[in-house]
């Protein structure tokens, strides 16, 4: 706990140092930069410190105002929180002082550090949060301060500023329900306190009201079907090491608030809340992932794949209820590690994916995915490290996104086996569900990395494309190396990590996780070890290949392209193309307009012609703009009480004086 | 254990139906299907063969598996019909329908568990998946003579439950239910006849027009 | 581990590494059988890996290191794979409960290799190949998942040793609808993914008709011999998930049967033969459903074994 309170004091420093810095630009940068980073790395080790030695720390405030106590708490669950958290912020900035260095942009330097830092310490204070006002002052914190900086660069576009307003709705809606479910819990129980919440377990007025109210509070935040509209415009409006923090951690806390949120009702749990949340798992992820498939514009790809992941997480904590309900062991150990471990390595990759769009989009000015190519030449760094994430994002072994999904695929087979239909179905449909997911997933990544990086470049300014300054590569060769070493040595982190972890959320100490465990630490050190088999193949294939062609004659000559005299780049495959088969099987879910503007020819040669599709959000169009567009028809019919007569609007005030006197005298 | 793999196969041909798309060949399926079902009574009472159970099998076989078949490819046949069946409902859509038909006719079977009433525990889940095709093929195909063919699969299911449960007054009952159908067939294939020469088409689509 | 476990283990994973192209020469017997021709010999696809071992390399100049080195990481990740399959009698050297989803992705590993390094030519080809073969994978997974899942139920184990171990002619006898219905979901899988007719074919290199073969245009001698061994390694890999099914006989003698374990391979690389010499190539629209078959086969499947 120390640790983090150096941490909250460096922040506090560093903000003061950017207020008075003001102007200077680029010290401004420097001294953000540094504070991130000291104030992350102090978290993180006090996170590290509280998982290794399975603690559990309070610390007391008295505040007579509302609630009788401010409390935080660092529990392991907190603590792994904490630590992806705090980790790509640090990453996050170091690519920010590069990023930003030469860039004009709408707030000053020294805002743009501020609003971050303010964004990182209200993530920590949410987490770490014991108290429910606490937890909802951070809440809105966090949302206020994102949602500044995903405006910040809107001075040139329209579109920008409606993604602000979106998400800045979205998240208040979503905030509504959260305080609903505070005031709920607390008129039955007295206070805020979280642990009082837990001790009594709530269930009035009914255990099933709030814990949907819980469910869409928190899963607005997360990125659930059909809350997830704010998602796809607000993570490409932000600068880019924002749309990495938002989308690798940000959202995490709504996952965080949903586990938390489990150990409130009491055991034992009905099994429907198991079945809904599974059901809202697999529709996210498929969802998600189909519409990730949908986009030309590289950053609401990156945007949808989130929905898609937090999907996978869900089907995770899906499993873990129907466990708990069920009380079955196995089931809760193995789909809540599975979805904590997927929380950490979607932060991991989703992070250096989104950094890697940053630095792609900042040497070419270019968003769409089809005006790209042949980047990896020309930005080989980048390159790499997208071509791992796209791999890990994918779950292809040996990376982490595969440790993560494997332990929800054993999840699921452990369901399929048991003797009880029900939980039987559940295990049949999280494999069918997350195989679907994964083979789209990995077909959307191919298309993004094949039509990006390789082949020749299909636009100007790709061709003069140069790789980004070392301080923006080397956060994303960082978290490239975290997504292989995490792949490679799951086994420990389950073994060290998973127990505590679970039994910080299902409270049920009779429950033996320890079989469990071993068996999972067995199948990922299999794992690890075949990835370790790989490596070492590959490099004597590498060997062996050198010395075979040693002599052999290699030539070298343009692809083979059936004979056209002038062939361009503009003829290669495009990345709607590619995506085609999938919007033509799928269409009746993602109803793909397309838009054709074709120049009939007037002599032998062809005039121009035009083609585009576009996807927009089915949930965005068939649900919430029909809904809105009603409310504001309805709300019109008031317009007539806002003329601009200031003396009538003192009448309203006095007016309404009159009325509260007349009322409190009765 | 006969009676089961009878079963599945009858299951296979409902998946089949649903998946399929020429007119052709969901008929012969449905002949097949309505065989196997004629043999169902003949392999529950193995054991205690006699002449009626005998005749019946052979009379349901004959019918279900030939009669009907004749009556429909004529009537195909005679009002030139375009042998593509045009549904409501895509290929993908009913084969997706079809996998939650079968949970759902599976998990009904376990709720309504009759135990020792049924011979085999797959009675009552293909019963039920027989029917919910049926349904689904009179509702989601356009061709007149697909519905008819819906209407046979609906019927095919009842029988599957009625086979699978009572025992041997169930004899009069199946022969209720055989002539209710060969005379119900007999009608629409009439009907189609007359619709096609009136209409020049068996579109139920567009039979809307006659509400004018 | 002894030492006869660990000789055991050897001789079965060379065993498979040598035998491999053999699938790929019997399929294309028995199609020359079919059409009335003798055919290539049998050891043909040996031939043709050393013949491309011995020649040059050509290499666009669009390609970067993804394409050059692309297939020695496919080859590195399919004999990883290798090792996960038992082998008859033999059990695998990798195996623990779960290593069917290790198997499939790593499978995922070399496709998503083999597309981006398609994709690195810069050739439409090549980018029409990758966007089917992504396509009809994306399909073809849930169906082998689920088939997988079949199988485990059945046996009560999720580890393909232990399946194979555990399956026995009694399995036949309780669930043998089941066991038939998973056998041909696996078997439609197999054809997928290996790129035979119905859903791909083999032998032609025009745009209507490839998925598979065009992604692989560019690739020229070593680097194209490759390529061949590791379709043959594929095709070894799937039929040694189906072999275990067909044949589930469990003598103490090892030859014994490690023979019927072969023979059940021989056996499923004819019935691909067969079915490659009597059907024509399914439309390219009607694919999808024909996957979706599949996997509504494997879900019966499993749904039969809660009643059975």
């Amino acid at each position: 706990m120390k640790f983090l309170f150096t941490s909250f004091g460096i922040w506090s420093f560093t903000i003061l140092c950017l207020i008075v810095f003001g102007r200077r630009e680029r010290l401004c940068s420097v001294a953000g930069g540094l504070g991130v980073i000291s104030g992350s790395l102090f978290a993180i080790a006090s996170g590290v410190t509280t998982l290794l030695s399975n603690s559990y720390e309070c610390f007391y405030l008295n505040w007579n105002y509302i609630g009788d106590k401010i409390s935080f708490a660092l529990d392991p669950l907190a603590a792994w929180f904490v630590i992806p958290v705090c980790g790509l912020s640090l990453l996050a900035a170091i690519y920010a002082i590069a990023y930003d260095w030469d860039n004009e942009t709408g707030y000053s330097k020294s805002f743009s550090w501020i609003l971050f830092i303010l964004l990182l310490a209200s993530m920590v204070l949410v987490i770490c949060a014991a108290n429910g006002v606490v937890f909802l002052m951070a809440w809105e914190v966090m949302a206020v301060s994102s949602f500044f900086l995903v405006i910040r660069d809107s001075a040139h576009s329209h579109s920008s500023q409606d993604a602000g307003w979106i998400y800045l709705i979205a998240t208040h809606l979503g905030t509504v329900f959260l305080v609903i479910l505070f005031l709920l819990a607390q008129a039955q129980t007295g206070s805020f306190d979280f642990m009082v919440w837990e001790k009594q377990g709530l269930n009035i007025p009914n255990r099933s009201l709030l814990f949907l109210l819980a469910a869409i509070g928190f899963g607005t935040k997360a990125g659930f079907v059909p809350f997830h509209i704010w998602l796809p415009e607000a993570h490409p409006a932000a600068p880019s090491y924002i749309s990495a923090v938002m989308s690798g951690v940000m959202i995490k806390t709504g996952i965080y608030g949903l586990i938390r949120s489990i150990g409130w009702f009491g055991a034992p749990i009905p099994h429907w809340w198991g079945i809904a949340v599974l059901v809202i798992g697999i529709v996210s992820g498929v969802l998600g992932v189909l519409f990730a498939i949908a986009q030309h514009d590289l950053k609401r790809l990156l945007a949808y794949h989130s929905v898609e992941n937090i999907g996978i997480i869900t089907i995770g904590i899906g499993v873990g209820l129907v466990g708990l309900s069920y009380d079955n062991a196995g089931l809760i150990f193995l789909g809540f590690s599975g979805a904590v471990l997927h929380v950490l390595n979607h932060a991991v990759f989703k992070g250096l994916l989104f950094l890697g769009a940053g630095s792609v989009l900042h040497s070419t000015e270019e968003r769409e995915i089809d005006k790209m190519g042949g980047l990896l030449k020309r930005m080989p760094l980048t390159g790499v490290a997208f071509l791992i994430g796209a791999m890990a994002i994918s779950g292809l072994p040996p990376l982490n996104g595969f440790v993560s999904e494997l332990i929800i695929f054993i999840s699921g087979v452990h369901s399929l086996l048991s003797k009880d239909v029900t939980i039987g179905l559940c295990g049949a449909a999280v494999v069918g569900g997350l195989a679907l997911i994964g083979g789209l997933a990995a077909a959307c990544f191919a298309k993004a990395f094949g039509i990006i990086f390789v082949g020749e470049p299909r636009s100007d300014k790709c061709s003069k494309a140069e790789e980004s300054s070392p301080l923006m590569t080397i956060p994303m060769l960082v978290l490239a190396m975290l997504c292989l070493v995490i792949g490679l040595s799951g086994a420990w982190l389950v073994a060290g990590v998973a127990p505590q972890i679970v039994q910080n959320i299902s409270k049920n100490t009779s429950l033996d996780f320890a079989g469990y465990q071993s068996q999972l630490s067995n199948a990922l050190m299999f794992v690890g070890l075949t990835g370790g088999l790989l490596i070492v193949l590959l490099a004597l294939f590498v060997l062996i290949k050198k010395a075979l062609i040693k002599n052999r004659t290699v030539s070298y000559g343009l692809t083979w392209d059936c004979g056209y005299t002038r062939p361009t780049a503009r003829m290669q495959y495009t990345a709607s193309s590619f995506a085609q088969p999938f919007l033509e099987l799928f269409k009746p879910i993602l109803r793909t307009r397309h838009h054709y503007h074709v120049h009939m020819p007037d002599n032998m040669f062809p005039q121009g012609a035009n083609f585009h599709t576009e996807t927009p959000d089915i949930c965005h169009t068939e649900v919430y703009r029909p809904v809105f567009l009603k409310i504001s028809e309805i709300l019109m019919k008031f317009r007539f009480l806002q003329h601009g007569y200031i003396q009538i609007y003192i009448l309203y005030i006095a007016l309404t004086l009159i009325l509260l006197l007349i009322w409190k005298i009765r | 254990m006969k009676v089961q793999l009878l079963l599945i196969l009858v299951l296979l041909t409902n998946l089949k139906l649903l998946g399929s798309s020429r007119l052709g060949s969901s008929i012969r399926t449905v002949a097949i299907q309505g065989s196997l079902l004629g043999l169902l009574p003949l392999f529950i009472e193995l054991d205690s063969l006699n002449w009626r159970v005998m005749t019946l099998a052979i009379g349901t076989v004959f019918l279900k598996g030939f009669v009907f078949a004749n009556l429909l490819f004529r009537a195909i046949n005679v009002a030139n019909v375009n042998r593509e069946v045009q549904p409501f409902a895509g290929y993908v859509s009913s084969l997706l329908y079809g996998i939650v038909a079968l949970i759902v006719s599976f998990w009904l079977g376990q709720i309504l568990n009759l135990g020792q009433l049924s011979y085999s525990p797959l009675i009552i889940p293909v019963s039920f998946f027989g029917i919910f095709s049926g349904l689904f093929l009179i509702v989601s195909r356009r061709r007149a003579i697909s519905q008819v063919l819906g209407f046979l699969v609906l019927e095919n299911g009842v029988f599957t439950f009625g086979a699978g449960i009572i025992k041997m007054t169930s004899l009069l009952v199946e022969i209720g239910i055989l002539l209710d159908v060969f005379v119900a067939i007999l009608v629409m294939g009439i009907t189609v006849f007359r619709i096609s020469q009136e209409c020049d088409h068996i579109d139920t689509d567009k039979l809307i027009t006659l509400k004018d | 581990m002894t030492i006869s476990i660990l000789l055991k283990t050897t001789i079965s994973i060379l065993a498979s590494l040598i035998l491999a192209p053999i699938l790929l020469g019997i399929i294309n017997r028995v199609k020359a059988g079919f059409a009335g021709r003798v055919g290539q010999p049998l050891l043909q696809p040996y031939y043709d890996i050393f013949k491309l071992l011995k020649k040059g390399l050509f290499y666009s100049t669009t390609t970067s290191w993804i394409f050059r080195w692309g297939t020695l990481v496919s080859l590195a990740v399919i004999v990883c794979a290798l090792l996960i399959v038992p082998c008859g009698p033999f059990p695998a050297l990798i195996s623990f409960k779960g290593d069917i989803f290790l198997l499939v992705y790593l499978m995922g590993v070399v496709r998503f290799i083999t597309v981006i390094s398609a994709l690195d030519t810069g050739s439409s080809f090549e980018g029409m190949g990758s966007s089917r073969e992504m396509f009809f994978s994306a399909l073809a997974e849930p169906a082998l998942l689920l088939a997988l899942m079949g199988l485990a139920k059945v046996t009560d184990s999720f580890s393909l040793t232990s399946i194979a171990n555990t399956l026995s002619a009694t399995n036949w006898f309780n669930n043998g609808a089941s066991l038939a219905l998973l056998m041909g979901t696996l078997f439609i899988v197999l054809l997928s993914e290996n790129a035979r007719i119905p859903i791909d074919d083999p032998n032609t290199h025009l745009e209507l008709t490839m998925i598979h073969e065009v992604m692989v245009l560019d690739h020229s001698g070593p680097d194209f011999a490759v390529i061949n061994y590791i379709s043959a390694l594929k095709l070894w890999i799937f039929s040694a998930i189906i072999a275990p099914v067909l044949f589930p006989i469990h003598t103490n003698n090892i030859i014994a049967d490690f023979s019927v374990w072969l023979s059940g391979m021989v056996l499923i690389s004819i019935a691909v033969g067969i079915v490659e010499s009597s059907m024509a190539r399914l439309r390219l629209t009607v694919i999808p459903q024909f996957l979706l078959g599949a996997t509504a086969l494997a879900i019966t499947a499993i749904v039969l074994t809660w009643i059975g």
